[in-house]
């Protein structure tokens, strides 16, 4: 579309998208879905052009597994980290490739498979160099973007989704810096090593995954940085170093000269001695010093502390430090600043994952993880694509009036939604506790509205967000690791970590369902004093679904059983299941009656429930069964009484054959 | 238990024997002397005691001598003490020089001596107690060994005073002790008479009794003034304790029949205070006599069990209906008096007793959960909900499916390309209503086995979440029936075989289903026509219209579309419309009904002619005048929203009955109330009903007005009167008035959570007062919580040793009674496996 305003031409559309990665993708998806009008800009002649030099090593450390034993397509994309969400099964990343750990490769032809049979709108070779804004009163947001590209071509558009990534790669600058190669161009043919010795800098997996390239023919490798490693496992955060890329960790605790140490890479230097030999040195002995008079007249650390680590010289240094925001295309105006702390790689924004600085302009994917940054997913492919998907039904509620999509449900199937999604889930559960299934109840709390994956940082913005109402109270579910369970320098295999018992489910480890129910919506004051480690702020009730070996919470009795406790309590209401029997009882003896009869067998849906159902009920003494009883009225409740007890000592869990188990495991 | 019960108990403990009960260290009371001398010297006259004498040094008699100790607190409530006299080496007395006299105990009286008991007869506090207590009250109880013995004291009391004998398996055991100490206290006023034989015991009571167990029996000789009539007896049906004894004893002394002549509310006899039913004989002037008779008749049955009153309705202004002529008076607080209407005593009795049962098991029960209460919180974990236990239980059954075809997102659209009519059930394989119905569904399956062109298919939701959303599937269960080019049908009635084989059944035919000639629509109205459904029972209705009537025709077709697979609608607008519809006199448009095969066609002009009215209609019409009440069609009928005339019948109701209910039906107040019954044996929770209204079954047929709807009143039509359409009409007519008194109230009660749910909040963290702002500067206020709460951060010294043991103990301390994983139940093993390496 060509539009004229103040004499310029412009190509206006109502949605940019800078970015045919991923994320720039998934949103196209979503908006081309939704029938809006989008382009996105890509700067290379293909989408995915970071993964077609990324990672140098060519290994994907996401999750391809083809095999869950189940076939709930739902469920199964807990387990696939690579897919994008499409309605169309060819573009399950299963079927590109069967390795566990894709190559990249596969993951560019997916990209462009996933851009054409979608038929996105990608103008590619297009390169965004900058971005300004343009006020308007009629605009979507007061502004224009206007977006200028390599050619000084225009485009304007009301809506800036930035998927741009993450890509600059992060440098550090010290004396001698200049002989650091670094992860972008160093050779990654093990040849090139064979007999050298090698220092490292970064402590992640780009680190570990160069490490690891290498690690059978050069003499040793010492890898240095600030932190200490973090793993993965440990952590329960998969930008952390994972299990696959840790060699290095294996010869280094295994005395195989390899090692790890800690320091600040800004204290450090570098010099190169006449043999062409690095030898590490700190800052602090360079100054005042001239350089050039050679590398004699430096004092190096082994001069004085003799014993001195790295004193032994390398023949190459990598600098393996990532990635950050490309922020110089930006006007100023836009405001675009890097986040604080251990977040300044990530440009500002809200949990809504708007820009701090302009009203309308979204960053999606990788560059959008400051909300999350070391909590959960949404730095990946895994998370991103859920989270980009909560971006879009956001803005078409604020742009087109369409409201958070919902089903409303009678109260009866409470229950059964919350287990349906606790269960198959996957945006829940990758995004775990960032993106949250909200409830809303009507009045009288005899129907509910089901919301998914709604992101919990704006949850006191709920209503303007969503389009939907929420004045009668909420439930918030979400799932949780165990607070204190993760860390770096945590133990995560110590005995009795897991929890089997319904009662202490609070207590649970391992990712699980938390539920919180608020009577009112929270305000954004309560979010913002939320106590410390909490996702939400203080509920007016809370329950967790305990941790389970399977993740499968189906269990009617340590699963179900509680869950439905809590719900009545929170609602102050029964919601068993009737037999049609018991509520005929009802109809004739109370002149109210629970939902499930109300709802159920009132409305002519009753379950009469097959013979040997019913005398199993009778047997449990749920159920009375009055054809044996006709006049002696005391018979019923001593049956009652009889099957209490056999109820109760009927094993449930079948305690003995699984520590028999154990038992077997243990020998 | 109720209050007063309760004040009863402990005013009883506290003035018999404030501390009898409770074992102390009774070295406080037991008495020391120094020598023989010391002690004969120090006697009172009149003062009883119990001495032992003992060598300084007695190591063989010490197992008896902590008893006797410990007794000694016992004794001294009843003014006996306990002293315990050392021998000094020299003594060579009758008392010590002996050496078979040390393994002895002496009562004395003063200084004379009553008894002496060997050191085995006095093996514990019970039999220290029963036996002192039993030498003691020599006089006081009698013991015999036969039945003329027995018989002779029987005789010699009556007129007199009564008696109460008891049986004790042997002497020295807690009920021996039990009866001499009630004997102690009463025996004065009431002969006791006590015996070991098991002879005896079969003698006097009537069946087969435990010759094991004690046994107590009130004899009311007192009452006997002729020598030739017996003494009544009452015997003690709880276990034989000092307290049950005591109570039997209060409620045989308390009079037979208190007569009352104010309000019954405010009335307190002992029965009530000892937690009994308190049962009125409501009584009038002309019939005192009687009724004194009744009541005297009763209170005999009812004695121990409860109190009986008799209520002069003269003398009291009573609010309840004219009939009644019991009521019921319960110790628990706040709870109303029933008033009954009762037709003999055996019900008066039947009542009580049964009340009592209840009671007792409830009594048990809240035991029970107490005890649980403090093992466990609450029954939390048991499951209450009927379904969901019903179906664990019957998870293990293999269902019958291989009729039904396995759908899934793959070969769903084909499947349905395939057949003319596919029917889908949308279920979730962990939930409980979707296996239950399951279990419905395969039942379907074999009754419809052979049907041709009916193919029953089944999705699971849980394994093709995007086919079950597609479809729109909200609710699990949902069974759809698709047809070819044609929008599905969701099914809307009960879950149960026969409701969804009809309805799959009816759905093979269109509805309506248009008919061509006049012989297919005669046919369609015997139910011939079309074949498919011939076999099935559903009255035929059919609507005539004249070509000009189109509004009512589309009203029709539509109403049928919501009515597909529910009702059996046929349509008839060819040009002899008008001959076929005056064949009925009506003219078109209208509605031909059949309610079943054989019976005369019901002709019905149609007026309205919107779809809301056609199918409230057609609703109306399918429903019955006297309809047999059972489960599955209740709600059509609540759905009038009217009261309910119903018959709660045995069996069949009687022709005269039907017919007489029918007239009713039929009459002016047809539209005011649903006039039905209801077949206790075919619909036996029919009893539970009865049974909440009126505590017992009633006697049946039983004729009830129930106003579901508004006020929930229970009206019982008078037993006594016939039902006939006068009587019922009158009846009707005086209720209107507001002349009946509800024999029953629907409970108004809401509908709560059935238990608490875990606190998890609380268990989480004590509520924070001040939330403390988030980013991190809250050091102080927030200790580490919940497990792995590592403080030592940076400190390795404490960190040595893992911080995780201490979390793994933290964890692990609350899970008794391990149900849970494989790590746990390791770690379990592996930590009792280190103690014992340890070891």
């Amino acid at each position: 579309a060509l539009c004229a305003v103040s004499g310029a031409t412009f190509l206006y559309h109502d949605y940019c998208i800078i970015g045919a990665g991923p994320a720039g993708l998934q949103a196209a998806y979503f908006l081309q879905r939704a029938g809006r009008h989008y382009i996105v800009f890509e700067r290379s002649h293909a989408p995915g052009s970071f993964f077609a030099l990324y990672p140098r090593h060519r290994k994907l450390i996401s999750i391809n597994k083809q095999y869950t034993g189940k076939s709930n397509s739902e469920f199964n994309l807990r387990h696939d980290w690579n897919s994008l969400l499409s309605h169309d099964p060819r573009l399950l990343f299963r079927r590109y490739s069967r390795d566990f750990f894709p190559d990249a490769d596969t993951m560019v032809r997916y990209l462009e498979d996933f851009a054409s049979l979608l038929k996105l709108r990608v103008q590619y070779n297009t390169a965004i160099i900058h971005v300004t804004l343009e006020k308007n009163e009629q605009a979507w947001n007061g502004h224009y973007f206007v977006l200028t590209d390599q050619d000084r071509k225009n485009y304007k558009c009301s809506s800036l989704l930035v998927a741009a990534g993450m890509w600059v790669p992060n440098v550090v600058n010290f004396p001698g810096s200049e002989y650091v190669e670094g992860y972008e161009t160093v050779s990654t043919n093990p040849e090139d090593f064979t007999g050298q010795t090698v220092l490292i800098l970064g402590r992640g997996n780009s680190a570990f995954e160069t490490a690891e390239n290498i690690l059978g023919v050069t003499n040793f490798i010492h890898m240095v940085s600030r932190s200490r490693v973090r793993l993965s496992w440990a952590t329960h955060y998969v930008g952390d170093l994972r299990a696959i890329n840790n060699g290095l960790l294996d010869t280094y605790q295994l005395k195989s000269l390899d090692g790890l140490l800690e320091g600040d890479l800004e204290d450090l230097a570098i010099v190169k001695d006449k043999k062409g030999k690095l030898h590490i040195t700190l800052r602090f002995y360079l100054e005042n010093r001239n350089i050039s008079a050679g590398i004699d007249s430096i004092t190096l650390p082994q001069d004085e502390l003799d014993n001195f680590a790295t004193r032994a010289p390398y023949d190459r240094v990598i600098r393996c430090l990532g990635w950050k925001f490309d922020f110089s295309i930006y006007n100023r105006s836009l405001r675009m600043m890097p986040g604080k702390g251990n977040i300044k790689k990530y440009p500002q924004i809200k949990a809504s994952y708007e820009s701090r600085g302009t009203r309308g302009l979204f960053v999606l994917g990788t560059a959008s993880h400051s909300v999350d940054f070391r909590k959960s997913a949404g730095g990946f492919i895994h998370g991103f694509r859920y989270t980009t998907r909560a971006v879009h039904r956001l803005l078409e509620n604020r742009h087109h009036g369409v409201p958070w999509p919902s089903t409303a449900y009678p109260v009866t199937q409470l229950t059964n939604a919350i287990i349906k999604r606790v269960n198959e889930a996957s945006g829940l559960y990758q995004m775990f506790s960032v993106l949250a299934d909200i409830i809303l109840l009507r009045e009288n709390a005899t129907a509910f509205e089901y919301l998914e994956e709604f992101p919990i940082g704006v949850l006191a913005e709920l209503e303007m967000h969503t389009g939907r109402k929420a004045r009668n109270g909420l439930f918030v579910i979400i799932m949780e690791y165990g607070r204190n369970f993760s860390g770096a320098d945590k133990d995560v295999f110590y005995y009795n970590r897991a929890v089997g018992e319904a009662q202490h489910a609070w207590q649970s480890n391992f990712l699980h369902p938390v539920i919180y129910y608020y009577r009112s919506l929270p305000t954004e004051r309560e979010m913002r004093l939320r106590p410390p480690e909490w996702p939400l702020p203080r509920p007016d009730a809370i329950h967790h679904i305990v941790e389970d070996f399977l993740t499968d919470w189906t269990a009617p009795n340590a699963h179900i059983l509680p869950l439905r406790r809590f719900l009545e309590n929170c609602l102050s209401t029964d919601l068993r299941h009737f037999f049609a029997e018991s509520c005929f009882l009802f109809a004739f003896t109370r002149q109210k009656l629970p939902p499930s009869c109300q709802q159920g067998y009132v409305g002519m849906q009753g379950l009469l429930g097959s013979r040997e159902l019913r005398e199993h009920a009778a047997r449990a003494g749920l159920l009375q069964d009055y054809t044996h009883t006709h006049s002696a009225g005391d018979r019923a409740p001593d049956s009652h009484h009889g099957s209490q007890e056999q109820l109760m000592t009927d094993p449930g869990v079948p305690v003995h054959p699984l520590q028999h188990l154990v038992n077997a495991k243990d020998e | 238990m109720s209050a007063q019960k309760d004040r009863w108990v402990s005013s009883l403990v506290f003035l018999l024997f404030c501390a009898c009960s409770i074992l102390r260290s009774g070295s406080a009371s037991l008495q020391q002397e120094p020598s023989p001398q010391h002690y004969f010297s120090g006697l009172e006259a009149g003062k009883t005691s119990l001495a032992f004498f003992t060598p300084t040094v007695s190591p063989g008699a010490q197992p008896f001598l902590e008893q006797i100790e410990s007794s000694a607190e016992a004794l001294q409530d009843y003014g006996i003490s306990v002293v315990k006299v050392n021998c000094p080496k020299e003594d060579v007395s009758r008392y010590c020089g002996k050496e078979n006299a040390l393994r002895k105990a002496f009562l004395f009286r003063g200084i004379r001596l009553i008894r002496e008991f060997p050191t085995d007869a006095l093996f514990d506090v019970n039999s220290i107690v029963a036996n002192v207590l039993f030498a003691l009250l020599f006089n006081e109880v009698k013991y015999v060994e036969t039945l003329a013995d027995f018989e002779n004291i029987e005789n010699m009391l009556k007129g007199k005073s009564n008696m109460v004998f008891a049986y004790v398996p042997a002497t020295g055991t807690a009920e021996h002790r039990a009866v001499m100490e009630a004997a102690f206290v009463y025996g004065t006023i009431h002969q006791f008479v006590l015996t070991t034989e098991a002879a005896l015991l079969k003698a006097t009571s009537h069946d087969d009794p435990d010759v094991s167990s004690a046994w107590l029996l009130f004899c009311h000789c007192q009452r006997a003034t002729e020598p030739a009539q017996p003494c009544r007896r009452t015997a003690l049906a709880q276990p034989l304790t000092l307290l049950n004894i005591h109570r039997h004893l209060k409620l045989m002394g308390a009079p037979l029949v208190t007569e009352v002549a104010e309000d019954p509310e405010k009335i307190s006899t002992v029965h009530l205070q000892l937690g009994l039913p308190l049962v009125f004989i409501l009584s009038q002037t002309e019939t005192h006599e009687a009724d004194r008779r009744t009541a005297e008749f009763v209170a005999w049955q009812l004695l121990g069990k409860a109190g009986v009153a008799l209520l002069s309705r003269d003398l009291v202004d009573l609010n309840v209906l004219h009939r009644s002529n019991v009521a019921l008076k319960t110790p628990d607080e706040g709870m109303p008096i029933q008033y009954l209407v009762l037709e003999d005593t055996d019900e008066v009795i039947t009542l009580v007793e049964d009340k009592n049962k209840v009671k007792q098991i409830q009594e048990d029960e809240q035991e029970e959960e107490e005890d649980e209460d403090e093992q466990e919180n609450n029954n939390q974990d048991i499951q209450d909900d009927q379904v969901v236990e019903a179906v664990s239980r019957d998870k293990k059954r293999e269902l019958p499916l291989e009729q039904i075809r396995v759908l899934t997102e793959e070969n769903f659209h084909p499947s349905l390309q395939e057949a003319a009519q596919t029917v889908v059930l949308f279920y979730a394989s962990w939930e409980a209503m979707s296996l239950a119905v399951l279990r419905s569904y395969s039942e379907v399956a074999s009754l419809l086995k052979g049907t041709p062109g009916v193919v029953l298919s089944r999705v699971n939701c849980w394994d093709w979440p995007g086919l079950c959303s597609q479809e729109n599937v909200t609710q699990f269960p949902t069974l759809r029936i698709y047809k070819e080019g044609q929008q599905s049908v969701t099914y809307g009635g009960m879950w149960a075989p026969e409701e969804l084989s009809s309805f799959i059944l009816l759905s093979q035919v269109s509805c309506p289903l248009k008919l061509a000639t006049m012989e297919e629509a005669e046919g369609y109205l015997r139910g011939e026509f079309p074949s498919e459904l011939s076999s099935q029972q559903h009255p035929s209705l059919l609507g005539v219209f004249s070509t000009a009537t189109s509004e009512a025709r589309e009203a029709f077709e539509e109403a049928g579309n919501i009515l597909s697979g529910h009702v059996r609608m046929g349509m008839y607008f060819e040009d002899d419309s008008l001959a076929l519809s005056q064949k009925y006199s009506v003219s078109p448009p209208a509605l031909l009904l059949a309610r079943s095969r054989g019976r005369s066609v019901e002709s019905i002009p149609l007026s309205k002619h919107s779809v809301q009215d056609m199918l409230q209609m057609i609703r109306y019409e399918l429903l019955d005048i006297f309809p047999e009440i059972t489960v599955p069609n209740l709600p059509q009928y609540l759905q009038l929203g009217k009261p309910f005339l119903i018959l709660f019948s045995a069996g069949d109701i009687s022709q005269g009955e039907s017919k007489e209910m029918l007239k009713v039906a039929k009459g002016r107040a047809q539209q005011a109330f649903v006039a039905c019954w209801l077949n206790l044996k075919k619909t036996p929770v029919g009893h539970g009903i009865l049974r909440t209204y009126f505590s017992t079954t009633p006697s049946l047929p039983v004729l009830l007005w129930v106003n579901l709807h508004a006020g929930g009143q229970v009206f019982r039509f008078p037993s006594e009167q016939p039902i006939t359409e006068m009587n019922i009409l009158s009846w009707l007519e005086k209720l209107q008035a507001g002349l009946e008194i509800p024999s029953s109230t629907l409970s108004e009660e809401d509908w709560k959570p059935p238990l608490p749910a875990y606190d998890f909040l609380q268990m989480m963290e004590p509520p924070v007062p001040e939330l403390s702002p988030q980013p991190g500067h809250t050091p102080a206020q927030h200790p580490p919580k919940g497990p792995g709460g590592d403080t030592a951060r940076g400190d390795t010294a404490t960190r040595e040793e893992p911080s995780q043991e201490s979390t793994a103990e933290e964890v692990g301390s609350p899970g008794r009674g391990l149900r849970g994983t494989a790590p746990r139940l390791a770690a379990r093993d592996k930590q009792q496996g280190k103690r014992h390496s340890e070891l």
